[in-house]
């Protein structure tokens, strides 16, 4: 891996050299067409395409961040795509489990960048804080927002892996100290599909990838720059518990009947109705289960900024306005209660003050009301 | 003055022509119907036991919050047609005076009223400066923040593609993500409920304390003065 490998070479003869067999190849090619939900003819496709196009190189940068995403994509779910996409994709560099290091390593970066100019994908895992002169994140002695403009300026797309760098996740969190800034606000000027996640499934990362290769194309995106093939419906939409959402059927604490019987964990603050992910259908760990299979509610860790949302167990969360924490339903209340109150006293004052004019006006009517016209006079 | 019984002439003058009251009405029935909704949607009723088959709560809270909803929103496209058509008081709901002094003024006299500093209020035909202010802020601002957040959360069902999706999904990247719009839409429910704790309120007690009808007004589409003097 330390070394390009020329790009005359082709996926299949490449894998035929790492002793996959044509049958193993085909059986891969067959699941990642159905991972992507494509029709069954198109396994056939996604093999001819292997045998016949040239292998694009990937760069991938490690930035700020705790390296989740790549664990995640290294246990790709059927055992063999992990070997066989981590081949197919020309991965050039890694920083993370590359074997060369320091210059060595660096100098791959400045030869792909040279001799696939315009040509290679730059995944980028985590993102680049721009605090203390970018001091918080140092890639071979110099900031990583530098290496990241660097090559993002001579790639064909960038694919910003994970919360991280999609979003900006745990490291921009209230009051992002390092300004950790996501990657499609530093690169404006190349597409960037954001694969969000807190880890992105593994499945959804070999995927996205394996249908930019074949199809020589981005995938299509959602407004946020998401592809609509993963992230295109809510967990909520897909969810195995929805029919317990719709019955009315809660978890309302952790260690209830409902609990035990599987109910909807909306009430523990569940975060599906408002997460885009794929997880209620491609699941995790081999399509073993998913968080609200196995009991928690979502936390919605592919949003934008869910650790800012103060509570992964209510569903009413906080707001943060003008640096002012608040709970809608507690200062709502608080609202109709004191607005009650002061209701009530207003009326009882005014029936009051009615009360007495009336008297007023009886005891002299007719004092009263030349006062009153004179005053209205003065008015206009 | 001649001691005699008091003769107090009641001039009238047509004010809220009769799809408006019907607007009103229906409006308000709406508002109800989906701040108790929304109440449960947001904090749902306690846990059902049975078979899930057996029940069907939630969907039935949300249909009728759907339902409302679209009711308050055509609705809305109704009064702002009916704000070129109706009569000129109809288009009160939608235009401020913002740059007429007399408006401020008024304004401030009002605020006086209600605060005991004023003996009696001014007559108005259509509404008075502090309602007109609260009726466009609150009914026309906040009810577009209602619609335009309300059906960019209802666009997540509907699906991308979606005419829902294409009109209102770009208020959600815009505010910033699902879970902000649900907050914002919460608090939009708290507002409007304030707002109508207020509404009903001062309603009743300009009907008993002002020099003009309220209430009535509203059914009957006449508003009533209760005395000559300016």
């Amino acid at each position: 891996m330390s070394s390009p490998i020329s790009t005359s070479d082709t996926f299949y003869n490449h894998f035929r050299r790492h002793g996959i067999s044509r049958r193993t190849f085909l059986n891969f090619c067959g699941v990642s067409a159905a991972t992507l939900g494509l029709a069954p003819t198109m396994a056939g496709r996604i093999a001819h395409a292997l045998e016949t196009k040239p292998r694009t190189p990937v760069i991938w940068l490690h930035g700020l961040e705790c390296t989740c995403c790549s664990e995640s994509f290294i246990r790709s779910a059927h055992p063999l795509a992990t070997d066989v996409i981590l081949s197919m994709i020309s991965l050039d560099y890694d920083d993370l489990i590359m074997a060369s290091a320091g210059h060595q390593a660096e100098a791959i970066l400045d030869d792909i960048r040279t001799r696939y100019r315009g040509q290679y994908i730059l995944a980028v895992e985590g993102n680049a804080p721009f605090g203390q002169d970018g001091m918080s994140c140092f890639i071979a002695g110099r900031p990583f927002h530098e290496q990241l403009k660097e090559m993002a300026a001579d790639c064909s797309a960038v694919v910003a892996w994970g919360s991280c760098a999609s979003w900006g996740c745990v490291q921009a969190a209230r009051p992002n100290p390092t300004q950790a800034t996501p990657v499609d606000e530093i690169i404006r000027d190349k597409p960037v599909i954001k694969v969000p996640g807190c880890p992105p499934i593994a499945e959804v990362m070999t995927g996205i990838l394996t249908y930019m290769l074949t199809f020589d194309r981005l995938p299509e995106l959602d407004r946020q720059g998401r592809p609509k093939m993963f992230y295109g419906q809510r967990i909520h939409d897909k969810c195995y518990r929805r029919p317990h959402f719709d019955a009315g059927q809660f978890v309302e604490r952790f260690d209830d009947e409902g609990a035990r019987k599987g109910y909807c964990l909306y009430k523990v603050g569940c975060k599906g109705p408002t997460t885009y992910n794929a997880c209620s259908t491609v699941r995790w760990n081999n399509g073993v289960s998913f968080p609200i299979q196995s009991g928690h509610g979502c936390i919605g860790c592919s949003e934008k900024g869910f650790w800012d949302k103060e509570g992964f167990y209510q569903h009413v969360t906080d707001t943060h306005v003008f640096g002012v924490e608040a709970n809608a339903d507690k200062v709502g209340l608080a609202a109709v209660g004191g607005v009650g109150a002061a209701i009530g006293a207003h009326a009882a004052y005014s029936a009051y003050r009615r009360g007495k004019q009336s008297v007023d006006q009886s005891a002299g009517a007719g004092e009263q009301t030349t006062a009153k016209a004179t005053e209205t006079e003065s008015q206009d | 003055m001649q001691p005699s019984l008091p003769t107090t002439r009641q001039t009238a003058v047509y004010v809220y022509q009769a799809p408006l009251r019907a607007w009103h009405w229906i409006n308000a029935a709406a508002i109800t119907v989906l701040a108790i909704t929304g109440w449960f949607i947001a904090n749902p009723p306690p846990s059902l036991s049975g078979e899930a088959s057996a029940h069907f709560q939630m969907g039935y809270i949300r249909f009728f919050h759907f339902a409302a909803a679209y009711v308050f929103a055509v609705g809305f496209l109704f009064r702002l047609y009916w704000a070129f058509v109706g009569n000129r008081y109809a288009r009160q709901l939608f235009t401020l005076p913002f740059w007429r002094r007399s408006f401020w003024a008024e304004l401030l006299h009002e605020l006086r009223w209600y605060a005991f500093q004023e003996r009696e209020p001014r007559k108005y035909v259509g509404h008075n400066p502090l309602a007109h202010l609260f009726m466009v802020v609150i009914i026309t601002v906040g009810g577009l923040v209602m619609i335009f957040t309300g059906f960019a959360l209802y666009s997540e069902q509907t699906g991308l593609g979606s005419w829902q999706d294409r009109l209102f999904g770009w208020v959600i990247p815009l505010v910033g993500q699902s879970q902000d719009v649900r907050m914002w839409h919460h608090w939009g429910m708290w507002v409007l409920v304030v707002f109508v704790m207020l509404h009903v309120y001062t309603a009743v007690r300009e009907d008993v304390m002002s020099r003009q009808s309220l209430i009535s007004t509203m059914i009957s589409g006449w508003r009533m003065f209760k005395d000559d003097r300016p």
